[in-house]
Parts: structure tokens; sequence; C-alpha cells
């Protein structure tokens, strides 16, 4: 009994070793959390649509997908927040930005008493955060929401506690928003948050604010539609009162998308226009300009290509906003830089 | 004749050198020492490389710091000033609250299954009980955010503030803002966490001792609870103290579960209710995201400060263990 | 005899006795609350798909995890096969070999080790198997899990075989047994209860561990072939798919974190029965 147990353990351990077909090619890459429900879907399609390819795309968050691009532990990465100048020179090889897709981050809010949407001015947004604004009655807030009865209770804060795109993309707001936040906090993935709680992932955000009455948090859009989470309007640029939608977040980038420049990093926060919202971003695929591995190199070439094309329809489904056309048109042209 | 042979072989005096040694390894027993002795060997050649690797890594951070690190109370990863203060409070915090939960009651539940509950029901609960060190660290996350953190915010926070709030001294650990997240909510979640290992090796080895200990104290006349306290827990204290290490080293390296529920804000605060950090949340928080070499390199210097405070904490307990030593344990 | 502290004595007993049953049944009752939650949330999201399917992109449903459970399996074995040995042999060192001063430092190593934050064993692994070969692979996540079963396996191990009274020993000796044999046949199956609680305990502890895998074994959204490849497990689905968005992955992480405990279950209830537990030496 217990001899052949033991054989058919060691059968079975051996059975687990199979190696791979050959022919498939397998790619890793990692990276941006925000934009994984969209990258899961298109890894996905593309690979039911060529059979020989195997994406494995792990949302270890931005800095980890740049790291990891690095290390040379992965074929491509993605990151919600461009490179920097610095880390680009101090890269080992030449790395290629590509949009993706678009994206938006909404302030979710729990006040007992009331129940529609609010509205938040850019000050009253930087205010909030910097814990320099703390009742919910406070003028810049109350001024902007004249029908609303707002409650003399303090605003608990609530932010990321891991490092993230999603704050990145938030900071980059508040730092032009605010210069009081850009010159105390900064914008970045992990910032020193100078008032809250932090919650983990998008999940903790909004658990810790559907428990605690009259605070306050920032979610991206995809994930408040999922779950019919209620959030309010940002003052854009122009001045006007925007919520969040794929719409808005497409005239963000429309209205920047001339000024893009070739190498596609920029910010769209703050984007000029009416309909445009102000809390939006690219996310992008980084990609190394040079890769050796033929077999890999037209993978990754052929996945861009159909992620432009055809990929693009899958976006909206799930809440994310399409790459406007002229930014589709010149990364198509870019694709031939990876030799 | 081979008996003989070998026999004749000891007698003769031994070689010096490498002779020596060979012939000494011809003994089974001298192999089996040697290659314990390796096994025992590589744990200190791997934990060796850890700190090497940690040490290496951190030297940025540790160049640019220096001692300020310990207590330096600021963690900016974006204007790149680093300090571990509120994450070594943090730490220890959370950890001294599980403990002082997790010990009486484990000790406790350990001493009712290995002396007074029946001997089958015992088996099952403690066999239920080993399972529970298989949960994903994750899944306790969850439980608290789902169960413990509501708990703590609408019905146990505001009893203890109410209560020993009110007192004198230990009244400051018990103030309020109570957001239901913080360093207590934290040290009840661990405390279920390491209970399981405390319960199980106790138990074990309170199962083991010799019979006849207990007999003679209830034949001198001592009642029950006499016995056990004073004989049969004495008599198992290093394998007790044994299970308390291992539910403290839990304790400081647990990270999922203490970052979902422990609010993430790396402040120091008297109170208790408060939200806080600890080391190991932070580095699991940020070290995926970061990118900068200083930052990374100060994450890592946190790590070699965990070590550093498990060391101490390991050695501190290690002399109250041979300070409480009043004979009453099973001879070494 | 002094009426009043016999009396004094008698409640005590009484007192402390209840106090213990009431400890015991507040925890038990917590863990059981635990694991019946688990089976709750668990049980009602397991189906067939679960352990067939591949997981699947968000927003269609009846994705499983099945690599994932193949993955947990794969890195326990070689979590056992690399980290138990080293336990096992370090625990007979210690209590039956060791020198005072050097049996001292490694039992403040192997806890020092125990208390090292399981990231940074990941991040340890990654730079010693990952970057080197420049890519995540199974072998380097069993590396990691397997050095965080060493120091539960040494305390345990050598806790146990210490337990073991002196006169066993020196009944085998007084055969004739020699040192190695006598640890080998005799102390080593008296102990072995407990030794196998032990490691059980150990592998359990591992099972779920999911940040030292993050860096290792990745994770894979497809099979993972051989031993050189990223490999999914349980933990690390459980954890992606608890803190998004959807209330399905949420589902499957309950019914994962489900699955994961049946494992252990499983590992537990086979050892023991290959092992013929019921050897261990009690007195009572």
């Amino acid at each position: 009994m217990k001899k052949s147990l033991l054989v058919v353990s060691i059968l079975f351990a051996l059975a687990l070793t199979v190696a791979a077909r050959p022919g498939t090619i397998l790619l890793n890459a990692a990276g941006a959390t925000f934009p994984y429900p969209i990258y899961s879907k298109w890894f996905d399609v593309y690979h039911q649509k060529n059979p020989d390819v195997q994406i494995n795309y792990q949302s270890i968050g931005s800095g980890g997908g740049i790291r990891q691009l690095q290390a040379g532990t992965v074929d491509f990465g993605a990151s919600d927040g461009p490179m920097s100048d610095e880390q680009l020179k101090d890269s080992k090889f030449k790395i290629l930005h590509f949009p993706t897709v678009l994206g938006a981050v909404i302030p979710i809010y729990n006040i007992p008493g009331v129940s529609g949407e609010l509205n938040f001015t850019q000050k009253a947004l930087a205010g909030i955060y910097l814990g320099t604004i703390t009742k919910w009655n406070d003028p810049e807030i109350a001024n902007a929401n004249s029908g609303v009865k707002l409650p003399g209770s303090d605003i608990v804060v609530v932010h990321r506690a891991d490092g993230s795109g999603t704050t990145y993309i938030f900071t980059d707001f508040l730092s032009s928003a605010s210069e009081a936040w850009k010159g105390k906090v900064g914008k970045g993935t992990s910032p020193q948050w100078p008032v809250g709680l932090g919650g983990k992932g998008n999940e903790g955000v909004a658990g810790l604010v559907k428990q605690t009455d009259g605070s306050i948090g920032y979610v991206e859009l995809i994930y408040a539609v999922q779950n019919n989470i209620s959030y309010g309007k940002v003052q854009n640029a122009s001045g006007k009162f925007v919520k969040a939608d794929l719409a808005g977040v497409t005239a963000a980038a429309a209205a920047k998308a001339k000024e893009i420049p070739d190498d596609f990093r920029v910010s769209i926060v703050n984007a000029p226009g009416a309909a445009a919202y102000p809390i939006s971003s690219f996310t992008w695929l980084l990609v190394p300009a040079q890769i050796s591995d033929g077999a890999k190199r037209d993978a990754i070439k052929g996945f861009l290509k159909w992620m432009l094309t055809d990929g693009q329809g899958y976006n909206e489904g799930l809440s994310y906003a399409k790459l406007p056309k002229p930014v589709v048109d010149k990364e198509l042209k870019a694709i031939s830089q990876i030799q | 004749m081979t008996a003989a042979a070998t026999t004749l072989q000891h007698a003769a005096p031994p070689v010096s050198g490498p002779r020596a040694l060979i012939q000494r390894l011809r003994h089974g027993d001298e192999i089996a020492h040697l290659l314990t002795l390796t096994f025992a060997a590589a744990i200190l050649l791997l934990t060796s490389m850890l700190v090497w690797e940690l040490w290496v890594n951190s030297h940025l951070s540790r160049a640019k710091f220096g001692w300020n690190f310990f207590w330096t109370q600021t963690w900016d990863p974006i204007f790149d000033t680093f300090g571990a203060a509120p994450f070594i409070y943090g730490t220890l915090i959370t950890s001294i609250v599980a403990l002082s939960l997790a010990v009486p009651l484990g000790l406790a539940s350990a001493i009712f299954l290995s002396e007074l509950a029946p001997r089958k029901i015992s088996d099952t609960v403690s066999f239920l009980i080993d399972l529970l060190a298989a949960v994903p660290s994750v899944i306790y996350g969850l439980l608290g955010i789902f169960i413990v953190v509501p708990l703590m915010r609408t019905w146990l926070g505001p009893a203890l503030i109410a209560t020993l709030g009110k007192l004198p001294v230990i009244g400051k650990l018990f103030a309020g803002p109570n957001y239901g997240v913080g360093f207590f909510t934290a040290g009840i979640v661990l405390a279920i966490m390491v209970v399981p290992f405390i319960i199980s090796v106790s138990r074990e080895v309170l199962l083991t001792v010799p019979r006849e200990q207990r007999e003679a104290a209830l034949a001198l006349g001592a009642t029950r609870w006499e016995a056990t306290w004073q004989v049969v827990v004495p008599w198992a204290r290093s394998g007790i103290m044994g299970s308390v290490f291992l539910a403290l080293a839990r304790a400081l390296g647990e990270t999922m579960a203490v970052t979902m529920v422990i609010g993430n804000d790396p402040k120091i605060s008297a109170s208790l209710l408060h939200p806080g950090y600890t080391i190991a949340a932070v580095i699991a928080n940020e070290f995926t995201e970061a990118t900068g070499d200083l930052y990374l390199s100060a994450l890592i210097e946190l790590g070699l400060v965990l070590f550093l405070m498990t060391f101490i904490l390991n050695g501190l307990a290690r002399v109250l263990i041979v300070a409480t030593e009043r004979g009453g344990g099973r001879p070494a | 005899m002094n009426r009043a502290l016999l009396l004094w004595r008698k409640t005590l007993n009484i007192v402390m006795l209840t106090l213990t049953g009431v400890a015991a049944l507040s925890v038990v009752s917590v863990l059981f609350l635990i694991l019946g939650y688990l089976i709750w949330h668990g049980g009602t999201s397991l189906s067939w798909s679960f352990f067939t399917q591949l997981p699947k992109p968000v927003g269609e449903t009846g994705g499983g995890m099945a690599n994932a459970i193949v993955g947990s399996l794969k890195l326990l074995l070689l979590a056992a096969v690399m980290g138990l040995p080293v336990g096992l042999m370090a625990g007979v060192y210690l209590a039956e070999f060791g020198g005072k001063t050097f049996s001292f430092v490694v039992r403040y190593t192997t806890d020092l080790l125990n208390g090292v934050p399981s990231i940074v064993i990941g991040i340890f692994a990654y730079s010693l198997v990952v970057l080197p070969v420049k890519h995540f692979s199974t072998l380097a996540g069993g590396f990691a899990l397997g050095i965080m079963v060493i120091p539960i396996t040494v305390r345990s191990t050598e806790e146990f075989l210490r337990s073991i009274p002196n006169t066993l020993r020196e009944g085998a000796m007084a055969l004739g047994a020699s040192k190695w044999k006598t640890i080998a046949t005799v102390v080593l199956p008296a102990a072995s209860g407990g030794i196998l609680t032990g490691m059980l305990l150990a592998l359990a502890r591992v099972a779920g561990e999911t940040a030292p895998l993050l860096f290792t074994a990745f994770s894979n959204r497809y099979w993972s072939p051989g031993w050189g490849q990223p490999i999914a497990s349980l933990p690390v689905m459980i954890y992606t798919y608890a803190i998004a968005p959807y209330d399905d992955w949420h589902r499957q992480a309950w019914a994962a974190g489900l699955v994961l405990l049946g494992l252990v279950l499983l590992a537990n209830l086979g050892c023991r029965l290959v092992l013929n537990r019921g050897g261990a030496v009690r007195s009572v």
C-alpha cells in the first residue's frame, strides 16, 4: 500500500514536468494595474486569433514593470505614468512608449444625508488632500454645491496605501491644480500624504469609503462603473464641472493630441476644452527598441498593430476610452522603430 | 572474523592528519554528525547570504541617512527623504498587542486541549486548527476588513474608549478618533493568525510530559490546576516558548493581512485605535512600484532594520527564559 | 490543614480550569467561524469549471484556476524537497549532536530566519535565482518557499526529538546500536508524530504565502511547462482577484482559498496515512 502510493506520487510528479510545445512563443510582460482588465482581454483575444503567441501579463505595478523591463526578466512592460527623463537616461537600452487606452480617476465619497452628485473645485480637492480643508461645510465645497446641505463634520481622507498608477494620475492632477500641493507633496506613485488613511488597491479605498461616514477617496472610473459607486464632478481647466465618462476622457486626449511628442510621453491632466475631464490619463506599453529574438519581435509588433486597430474596439465595453485617431496613426508609424 | 578484524583495526593508534579523518569517517556516527552539521551550517550560510544581500542593496540609503534613519519620522518617496521610526513603532506595537492576546488565549486553550478535553475531541480540534495555518494571509485580511474592522468601528472601539479610555495612564492608549482600522485591529487580526501556532505546538509538547510528573504532583495533594500549572507547564516550558517565538516571528513579518486593516498611515501615535504602519506592510505596498535607486535602497534598509529588531527581540526573550529558570524545567 | 487555604485552592482550581475551557471555546469558535465563512463563501463559488479551466479575462464568466492549482502543487513539492530535509537534518543535529555555542548560534539564526518578512525572502530569492538567468521560474518560487519551510521544521524537529526520554536512547545503545542507528531507527520514529506535525505546519504556512512568489514564480495566465517558466499559484491568484473590482473574481478568490485549504487537508491526511501516524511516544 505504502509502496504503490509512493510510486504513484513519483509518477505524478514526473507528469508535472511536461515540456512546452515547440513553436509556441511565450512572452512575459508586467506592469500597470490600471489597464489590467483590458490588457487581459486583449492578450486573450489575440491568443485565440494567434494560437502560437502566449502573452503572460501580470499587474505588479507600473514601477515593477519598469524595473523588470530594465532587469530583462520581462519582454515588455506597462506603466500608468511615462518614464521620466532621468529614468530613460539611466536605462541600459532604449525604450519606446506606446499609449494603449485612456482612463480616468474620480472622487468618491460617503456623506450621510447627501445622496446627489457633488461638485468639486480643483482648490477643494487639493485642500482636502493637503489637510487644509477639514470640514464638509467648508466654503470652498459649499459654494460649488449651492443646493446641497453639507454637514459640519470632519472629512475623513482616504488614499491608496500601495504605490499605484492611479495615485500618479491623481497627484499629477493635484500638482497642476495647486502650487501648494506641487511644492509640498508633488506627483508620484507613492507620495507622502499629509493626511488620511491608506487602503490597499481600488478595492481597499472603496471599502474604506463605503464603511466610513464623511469620507472621500479616489478610484479608477472603471472600478466605480463596475461597482455602481456614485462619484462627484470635478471642475476642469475651463471652469466647467464635468462628470467623468468616456467622452470626457477622449475629449481631454483629443485636446492635447496635436501637441503630443514623438515619444508619446505626455500628461493630459487638466486638458483645455469645455468637455474635457481633468483627471484623465494615457497608459503606456513600454517596449525595448531593440529585440534580438526575431520571433518575439514579430509577435510584439503584430500585437501592437492589432491592438491599435481591432483591439481598440474592446475598450468601451470595459469602460476605457479609445485612443484618438491622430494618436493611433502616429503610433502605427512608430511601430517600425522596433528593430 | 570481520568483527575481530575491525576491533583489531580500531585498537591500533590513529595516524594523525587526513588519514585519521578518513578512518573516523568510517564510523557511521561521524558521518551522521558531519552530515547534520553541514545542514545546520547551511542554514547559517543561507541567513548570512540574506543579510549580505540586504546590506549590499541598502547601501545607498545607509550612506545618505546614516543613523538618522532610525528616528526620522518622514517617509517621502517623491522628495527622497526616508525614515524608519513610524514603521518600527508600528511593528512593535502590533506584535505586542498580538502576543498579549494570543499567548494567554493560546496557552489556555492548549492546556485545555491537552489536559481536560477527551482525546478524540482534542485530536479533531487540533487537526482543524492546524489547517488554519494554511489560510492565506490575504484571506485573513479580507476577513479582517469584512468582520473585524466594522466590529472595531461600531462596537469594540467605542467600548474601549468608554471604559479603559477613562483610566488615568492607560487611557491614552484608547483615545479617539476611531475609524475601525488601526494598531489594535491589526493586533487582533495578527493574534488570530498566530494563535494556531501556539496552540498546535504547545499542545503537542504538553502531551509529551511524562505521566509520572503529573501523577507525582497529584499524589502530593495538588489540585488538578496546581499540578498543571506548577508541574506540567514548566516541564514543557521550552517547547511553549518555542511556539511563542514562532508566533512572534510570524507577527513581525506578516504583510498582507496587516496592510489591509492597519490604515497604512506612517505616523506614531499613543492611541492604539489610530491608524499606523508596519515595516513589512510598507515593503509589500511600495516595493513593486518603487523606481529610483534610493527609494528601493531605503525599502531594503527597512528589511534590514526588521532583521535587527528580530535579532534584539529574540535576544531579550532568551534572556527572559534564562532569568526565569527556576529549575522547574525538563533537564536539558 | 487550614480550611480557608484548601477552599481557596479548590476554588482556584475550578475557576482556572473553567477559564481554560472558556479560552479554548472562544478561540476555537473564532477559528471555526473563519473556516465556516471560508467554506460558505468558497463552497458556493466552486464549480467544475474552477478546477478545469484556465483564467478568463474580466467580464467573461466561467474562468477557473486549473493552472494555479497545479502550480501550487508543484511549488509545494519543490519547497518540501528543498526545505524539509535541511530542516530535519538541522533539527537532528541540534537535538542529538550539537555543541553548546554552535547550537545556540544555529537556533538563534533559525528564529531570525523565521522572522524575515516573506517579501524580503522573495527579494532575496529574486536576486539569487531570477536575476542571474533573467527570467522568473518555478524553481525560484520553490526555492523561496523552501527557505521559509526550514525554521518551523528545525524548531519542531528539535523540540520533539528532545522530548523523547533518554531512557529510550540508552536502551537502544545498551543493545549495541550505534548513535546514528539509534537516532534513525528508534528516536526519530518515536518523535515522528510531532515532527510530522511540524513539517505539515510549515508546508501549510508556505502554501498560503503570496509575497515571496510575486518576484520569483511571478504568475502565469497559461499552463507552465517544466520548471523554468513563470507559474500561477493559488495565493497569488487570490491576491490578484481579491483586490480587483469584479464580483466574479471575488467569488473565485474565495473558492481558491477553500481549494487551498482542501489541498493542505489532503496532504495532511495523505502523509499521515503513508507514515502511519500514531508512533508518537505519549505518556497519557
